[in-house]
């Protein structure tokens, strides 16, 4: 059927060229960079001068798009969706592949506007490096920040910083040296933040003109480092984890008949060689390796990230979502978390709600029971909050009702990182990164099978966030919607009750557990709130009314207060 | 990188034999497609593999084979046959399902087929709504599959390059490229309610280069219309367009010999030839180094329309 005999016929040294091929790595890199940066033309022009586009697709962009005539518009090589055609702008990540002599290169090319945040961590990810962008006349904008924020969250190592249009500043070194230095000292504060530090690059470039993409510019002199290019193609690949302890998630158990079984998955972390102890999560039994089988035969030793088959010695009650791992490390079962989640929902997240949780090859049910801060990325700060909004990033606490073996993502990659799901629409509603983990004992009244007798205020507090009670408000009709509303986010079980109603009938409900707001809303534009005899009053046009609201029933005792790094993982 | 001849796998387990795989750029794309293929049996009530008798899906079939070695494919192969597709695919197609004992299914839009549907009757554009897109959704609809995998590729056209691993599509077969669900590392969302459906490709990271590769260094047999041979073929310009439809002649126009080869396998109608000697892989691979036009470039229906496979994809296409 096919000619494969007419594999040794040879016209040219294509065998050698093939016997390099094999040779080559793989580097994924993400590009971040906002629409005015010139990202995608840097892109098209790294597709361009590494003859990775072919003529009919540069035929169908030409006279298009809003350079100058008989110039190409790069960016339209890159931007591939109607939408983004039309409005000028990147709205998803797309993928492009392109190869030198020495490498393979996968880009993920993000978008840098804020409302797509979501995508941009999406594309990092994956990344082993990543291309920001600076735009060398503007310095480093909110954008930039972004990026270098998520790219360290994300655990890209190796960030390059394209300061880019150095031609519109006269190629001044100057001007490149202030904007290099402003950020180191960003990234040395994001590294404070996330814990995981970076390794950046400085090139001064311009995508228009092509001066260091791929050739060394001779407009700069004075800049004698490597061109974008050299610079990608030389950085690290997949940080190794040869070193790593052994991490194996089970996808599926291969059984084609009563002689085989053998254990299917895609090695996470390290190196597994026949003989080997490891052991299975959660059961904790341990047993030795016999066989690494694959379909081009057995192997003598295997690392991550292959796909392969295990066989061990003894029979071994292991199913899809159980941890194969080396003895020696074999990782927490954990039934909790703190995390840093980047929300990517239009609904907000909404604590002690059940999501689902995807963490390797398992899904389990998980809930959110506080945020702890979300951080302000622009700022660095980290400003109270009690949900996330989409393309928020905070750090949250997570119990698992069943608990499930993680690892720290800053030590693990693979079984660091999860995403949620929301069990009624099944959209993906959030990436997480597991900071800490908190062991089984941590853990306070996760178990319902072993809770009797009635239900306590305690059980009630830790479930619904807050105790019985009651808040007044006074004014604002916006304000006492928006006030409720918040809480319900959050999970509070909140009754509306008139201003006039009587007290014993306040008093029963909040001693039931439930959280009475009594009402008298009217015109005005500021809203008054009391628990007991603590008072505030917010303008309806100050942003953190709602927040001062919750601040309020915090500092009472009402809702659970909120807890800073540290503290236990339950409320 | 060897020359040796197809190995055939009885499907037995061969103990002992010991050895380390490198991990070159095709390993961890292979590693990554095999991931991708356990994950949907696993997670997944009813995969189904489409299976389009290409290139890229004889790579498909082998990560196939790989990911359950040494259990059998755990999940049928649909071909959409349009009942244009040249009569090699369709004897390739058969021998192939036998050699890896794999369940083959075929799905034809009979009616339309019935009706005398065709891209000349018809435009292109209509042509693939009736005979892939609609087949395709019925084909699926059919035999309630949840779940399809299929061998596209980003690096084959712009729209595609957007495209998720794991494509959600809604009741009506449906893409949304403005609400695509996030996909990060390599956890896919793999939750459906009844009726929605999601598309799998598992070479989504794997360019033409690759794949060319690992078909040679994998030694997967493909289908002889790839490689160059004296063909009859009808000259038109730069295109030429295969003698396999009568209806595609213009009155009075007479085939000539032409050492030519096919670089995609589409429609026979609608898939241009190109001059060529090369006349086994590595013969490929030296001429696509050379090549200045992308695989696609041979493909009528691409061109129909300004965003054409946006469209099509948005409507229910692969």
């Amino acid at each position: 059927m096919s000619e494969i005999a007419a594999v040794q016929e040879t016209t040219f040294s294509i065998q050698g060229f093939l016997a390099e091929e094999g040779r080559k790595d793989l580097l994924r890199f993400s590009t971040a960079g906002s629409v005015d940066d010139g990202k995608s033309t840097l892109i098209g022009r790294l597709l361009y001068d590494t003859q990775s586009v072919y003529e009919d697709q540069v035929k169908s962009i030409e006279g298009k798009g809003t350079t100058l005539p008989g110039q190409i518009d790069f960016a339209l090589l890159t931007d591939g969706l109607r939408a983004e055609r039309e409005q000028g702008i990147t709205i998803d990540v797309a993928y492009r592949y392109f190869a030198t002599d020495k490498r393979k290169f996968i880009i993920a090319d993000t978008p840098g506007h804020e409302q797509y945040t979501r995508n941009m961590a999406t594309g990092a990810s994956t990344a082993d490096a990543t291309v920001v962008l600076i735009d060398a006349s503007k310095g480093v904008l909110i954008q930039s920040r972004r990026h270098a924020f998520i790219a360290s969250l994300l655990r890209v190592r190796h960030v390059l910083v394209a300061v880019n249009k150095m031609d519109l500043i006269g190629y001044d070194e100057a001007k490149f040296r202030a904007i290099e230095s402003d950020f180191r000292a960003l990234l040395s504060q994001i590294a404070a933040d996330t814990g995981s530090p970076v390794t950046p690059h400085f090139i001064p470039v311009s995508a228009l003109l092509g001066d260091n993409i791929v050739h060394r510019s001779s407009a700069m002199s004075w800049y004698s480092g490597p061109s974008l290019l050299e610079l990608l193609e030389s950085v690290p690949a997949a940080v190794n984890s040869e070193k790593e302890p052994f991490r194996f998630p089970v996808q599926r158990v291969l059984r084609p008949d009563s002689t085989f079984r053998g254990f299917a998955g895609q090695i996470a972390s390290g190196t597994v060689r026949p003989g080997d102890t490891i052991v299975a999560l959660p059961s904790g039994r341990s047993a030795q390796v016999d066989r690494i089988v694959t379909y081009d035969g057995d192997l003598a030793e295997a690392q991550a990230p292959l796909s392969v088959t295990l066989v061990l010695k003894t029979e071994v009650d292991i199913s899809r979502g159980d941890l194969i791992a080396s003895a020696e490390n074999a990782g927490t079962i954990a039934g909790g978390c703190k995390a840093h989640l980047v929300w990517m929902d239009q609904q907000p997240l909404q604590l002690h709600r059940r999501y689902l949780l995807k963490h390797t090859s398992q899904t389990v049910p998980a809930y959110v029971t506080a945020v702890d801060y979300r951080t302000e990325i622009g700022t660095l700060e980290h400003k109270r909050a009690h949900t996330l909004e989409i393309n928020g990033i905070g750090v949250v606490s997570i119990q698992l009702p069943r608990p499930i073996v993680l690892d720290k993502y800053s030590e693990n990659r693979a079984t660091g990182a999860f995403i949620l799901i929301d069990p009624a629409t099944n959209s993906t509603v959030a990436a997480g990164m597991v900071r800490e983990v908190a062991g089984r004992d941590s853990l306070v009244g996760t178990s319902s099978a072993a809770a009797s007798g009635p239900v306590t205020g305690e059980e009630r507090l830790r479930r619904w966030g807050h105790q019985g009670g009651e808040l007044q408000l006074a004014g604002s009709v916006e304000l006492i919607d928006m006030v409720e509303r918040a809480l319900f986010a959050m999970g509070a079980v909140t009754v509306r009750v008139p201003a006039l109603a009587d007290a014993v009938r306040i008093s029963q409900l909040a001693a039931a557990g439930l959280l009475a707001l009594v009402v008298a809303p009217s015109n005005e534009g500021f809203l008054k709130a009391r628990v007991g005899d603590a008072e505030i009053v917010v303008e309806a046009e100050d942003a953190t009314a709602v927040t001062a609201v919750l601040e309020l029933l915090e500092e009472n005792g009402v809702l659970a207060s909120h807890k800073e790094e540290g503290s236990e993982y339950s409320i | 990188m060897s020359g040796t001849p197809v190995e055939v796998h009885s499907g037995e387990v061969s103990a002992g034999v010991t050895r380390t795989l490198r991990t070159n750029h095709l390993r961890l794309l292979e590693a990554e497609s095999i991931h991708i293929l356990r994950e949907v049996a696993s997670e997944f009530e009813r995969p189904v593999m489409l299976y389009s008798v290409g290139k890229d899906s004889s790579v498909m079939l082998r990560l196939a084979q790989k990911a359950f070695f040494p259990a059998p494919i755990p999940f049928p192969l649909m071909h959409i046959d349009t009942g244009f597709k040249f009569a090699e695919m369709i004897a390739f197609r058969d021998w192939m399902a036998k050699e890896v004992g794999a369940e083959l299914l075929v799905w034809r839009n009979e009616p339309a087929i019935a009706a005398g549907t065709n891209p000349i009757a018809l435009d292109t554009k209509r042509c693939c709504g009736l005979l892939k897109t609609q087949a395709l959704l019925d084909g699926l609809k059919h035999y309630g599959f949840d779940a399809a995998f299929g061998g596209a590729r980003r690096d084959e056209e712009k729209s595609r390059a957007k495209e998720r691993i794991y494509s959600f599509r809604d009741g009506a077969g449906q893409w949304d490229p403005k609400n695509q669900r996030p996909e990060l590392w390599n956890l896919y969302n793999a939750r459906v309610h009844p009726g929605e459906s999601i598309r799998v490709f598992p070479l989504s990271n794997w360019t033409e280069m690759d794949v060319w590769q690992y078909i040679h260094q994998e030694n997967i047999p493909v289908v002889d219309l790839y490689f160059a041979k004296e063909r009859p073929m009808y000259v038109r310009g730069e295109t030429l367009l295969p003698v396999e439809q009568a209806f595609v002649a213009w009155p009075g126009e007479k085939p000539q010999m032409v050492k030519s080869r096919l670089r995609s396998l589409g429609c026979s109608p609608c898939t241009g030839a190109i001059r060529s000697d090369a006349d086994s892989i590595p013969g490929i691979i030296a001429e696509m180094l050379s090549f200045r036009s992308s695989e696609r470039a041979n493909r009528v229906i691409d061109h129909d329309q300004e965003g054409s496979m946006e469209l099509k994809k948005r409507e229910g296409y692969f």
